[in-house]
């Protein structure tokens, strides 16, 4: 069984901060990452910065021109998830647009992402039929392909991405970029009660939330709540971005827990 | 050269693919909209409502036929027959109108009542807001701040029409910016919104659906030439952006015995990295929701390209040209910023005709003998558009004080 599908079997949901790899500095994904393990995160996602992110809102694509400007690259990536797993086994998943990878190479990304202790891809402009042996492959590597289900997806192809997947999907929110969203409330539910009722494959909810009361709302009806743009606005401004994380994703997870028990 | 004994050349695939080109590279959220857009054009086509009303508007409101010209002063110049096909004279000044109308028809029929497009030169932006108004939908239109500044005419035009333009101020504020930012907005507005995208790049079906658009430009010069000529042409030339004129004038002669040449934008040159020649220079990748031929780094970041040439500032191409680039079906050239501009001066003081900047870039190839056609062979020239919207630019290269 793979690390995420064991941390998914577990009950309740689970808080996933978005980190933008080497943002924003490439000395502080190491500590962040650490900080936010000690702040109560069940697994992180760490981005591969792309020069076009066609699904990111403005936040994350201001912090991925950053960290390209400091040189990150998928080799350095690596190195850093390397770095980090001589410290800790916490779930990391790599999410990032198709191009880099396809330059590295799918073969050599992929086997290096699994040497380096990566244990998921979510790629957001590789929907699964576009490229099926890359996503065979990644699951042949021992890494979880995490697809994306939107409130437009028909619930025939929520089940489908289920199947796909296997150990996890990646529910966006609303219609939109990151960092934007999520709207009306009870939309919002009830599409993510569609999603419990298509599929068995547990599922993390993300896009555009930011505070506590979010949290609180949406823990009852997911698996995992992802938080990206709202923590990375956070640790642009913080003199110290990796205590400013720890507290802001232990704020966070006593939300989760406070909204659970209700 | 000619495919005659092999099958004909059919593509896109039923996957959207040209060879290894193509597909639907996007976000989860968009593929319902792209099957809708898909099946509804597909519908279209065969509905002789439809196409009559695009043959109607094509006519009536945009000009069509565009004139085939033999351009006799270019042709003593050249040693061969140049005939130039006029898309500079069709309404809203290039080619760009041929896709906006078939592509607002369709928005209109899929019910969707308001368009958003990206634009570089401002050319597809101004067709869109033209044809926006004319069937009353919304139109928003994504631009890089910096094209803003070199096109600031067709902005005021836009403007005048009706549109929204919104200024685009991430990455290198041009022409890729502006697609990822209408990008952004159809995945925020895809259930009332139809992106009405300018040339034939972005997902299955866009490649095709512009294509088939635009391909009245070769339909016609087809024709044209054989009343005025008889027979067919030598070769074909246009310049390649995204590539939509050149496809649209390759179409009808895929199967036939004849030379074909693209025209990319070398920029400053293809030994520095200022310049925006794709099939030339650059590798197999994957922007805006297709796989075709990039401008990347060793990291596969997408590069900054540069043209003097708003319309060709770009750092992919078609994925159809990919194809037809590794098939050999086509030849694709570079040309210089300074060339093109060379080019230009040629063709307003030789035939009384000012291109458009992207269209120069064609007419440059066949000024510097790049073509190695032989003394009385025949070629038609796309003639993409026209220049007004270039005279400001072109009069601050030369120092001239603003107009
Ligand atoms: C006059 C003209 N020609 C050519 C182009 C390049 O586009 P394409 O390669 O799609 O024809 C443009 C784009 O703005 C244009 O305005």
């Amino acid at each position: 069984m793979t690390a995420i599908a064991d941390l998914f079997r577990q009950p309740g949901p689970k808080l996933v901060p978005f980190l933008t790899a080497g943002y924003p500095h490439k000395s502080s994904t190491v500590e962040l990452v650490l900080a936010a393990e000690a702040g109560g995160a069940a697994m992180v996602e760490l981005g591969m910065p792309f020069s076009d992110p066609l699904a990111d809102g403005p936040v994350i694509q201001r912090s991925s021109q950053a960290a390209i400007a400091n040189g990150v690259n998928l080799p350095w990536i690596f190195s850093a998830v390397r770095e980090l797993r001589a410290r800790t086994a916490i779930p990391i998943v790599l999410m990032g647009y198709i191009n880099p990878i396809l330059k590295m190479g799918p073969n050599r990304f992929l086997q290096e992402a699994a040497e380096a202790g990566v244990n998921g891809l979510i790629i957001p402009d590789l929907p699964p039929e576009e490229d099926r042996k890359f996503y065979d492959d990644a699951k042949e590597a021992g890494l979880s392909a995490i697809h994306m289900v939107t409130p437009v997806s028909a619930p025939e192809r929520i089940t489908y991405l289920g199947q796909q997947a296997g150990d996890l999907l990646y529910a966006v929110s609303h219609l939109g970029v990151t960092g934007t969203g999520p709207d009306g409330e009870t939309a919002l539910v009830r599409y993510l009660q569609k999603i419990r009722q298509a599929t068995a494959t547990p599922f993390m909810v993300g896009f555009g939330i930011k505070t506590t009361s979010d949290i609180a709302r949406l823990a009852p009806h997911a698996d995992g709540l992802v938080v990206g743009s709202a923590l990375l606005e956070r640790i642009s401004a913080a003199p110290d971005p990796a205590a400013e994380a720890e507290r802001y994703i232990r704020s966070l997870v006593a939300a989760m827990g406070a909204g659970i028990h209700e | 050269m000619s495919s005659k004994n092999n099958a004909p050349y059919r593509y896109p695939d039923e996957r959207g693919r040209f060879g290894p080109y193509g597909g639907k590279y996007v976000p989860e959220s968009l593929l319902p909209a792209l099957a809708e857009l898909e099946l509804a054009y597909s519908a279209a086509r065969d509905d002789v409502t439809f196409m009559a009303e695009l043959e109607a508007l094509s006519r009536d409101y945009a000009g069509r036929p565009t004139p085939l010209y033999h351009a006799g002063n270019l042709s003593r110049a050249t040693g061969a027959a140049v005939y130039l096909k006029r898309e500079d004279l069709a309404h809203t000044g290039a080619h760009k109108i041929n896709n906006a109308l078939g592509q607002a028809l369709l928005a209109r029929r899929m019910g969707k009542g308001r368009i958003i497009a990206e634009t570089g030169a401002g050319q597809h932006g101004v067709a869109t807001a033209s044809v926006a108004a004319k069937l009353g939908l919304e139109c928003v239109v994504y631009m890089g701040e910096e094209d803003m500044a070199r096109q600031r005419l067709n902005v005021f035009r836009m403007e005048l029409l009706g549109a929204a333009v919104k200024p685009v101020s991430s990455g290198t504020r041009t022409l890729k910016d502006a697609t990822s930012e209408a990008i952004r907005d159809w995945v925020a507005t895809v259930e009332t919104t139809h992106y009405l995208i300018g040339s034939v790049v972005g997902p299955h079906p866009y490649p095709m659906l512009v294509r088939d658009f635009q391909a009245v430009i070769g339909q016609e010069a087809r024709r044209q030439f054989q009343d005025q000529v008889g027979g067919l042409p030598d070769m074909l030339l246009a310049c390649v952006g995204g590539g939509s004129n050149a496809i649209g004038l390759f179409t009808p002669f895929m199967d036939d015995d004849l030379r074909m040449t693209g025209v990319e934008a070398a920029g400053l040159g293809l030994e520095t990295d200022q310049h925006a020649a794709t099939l030339t220079a650059g590798s197999p990748g994957v922007l805006h929701g297709s796989s075709s031929y990039l401008l990347q780094t060793v990291d596969g970041q997408v590069s900054l390209p540069h043209s003097i040439s708003a319309g060709l500032d770009y750092p992919g191409v078609g994925p159809e040209h990919s194809l037809l680039k590794d098939l050999g079906r086509v030849t694709y050239l570079s040309v210089t910023d300074a060339q093109a501009l060379d080019a230009f001066k040629w063709l307003t003081e030789l035939e009384g005709i000012i291109p458009a900047l992207e269209s120069a870039h064609a007419l440059a190839a066949l000024q510097g003998g790049l073509l190695n056609l032989s003394p009385g062979e025949s070629v038609i020239v796309c003639l993409s558009g026209r220049g007004d919207k270039d005279v400001q630019a072109v009069a601050d290269l030369r120092g001239e004080p603003k107009l």
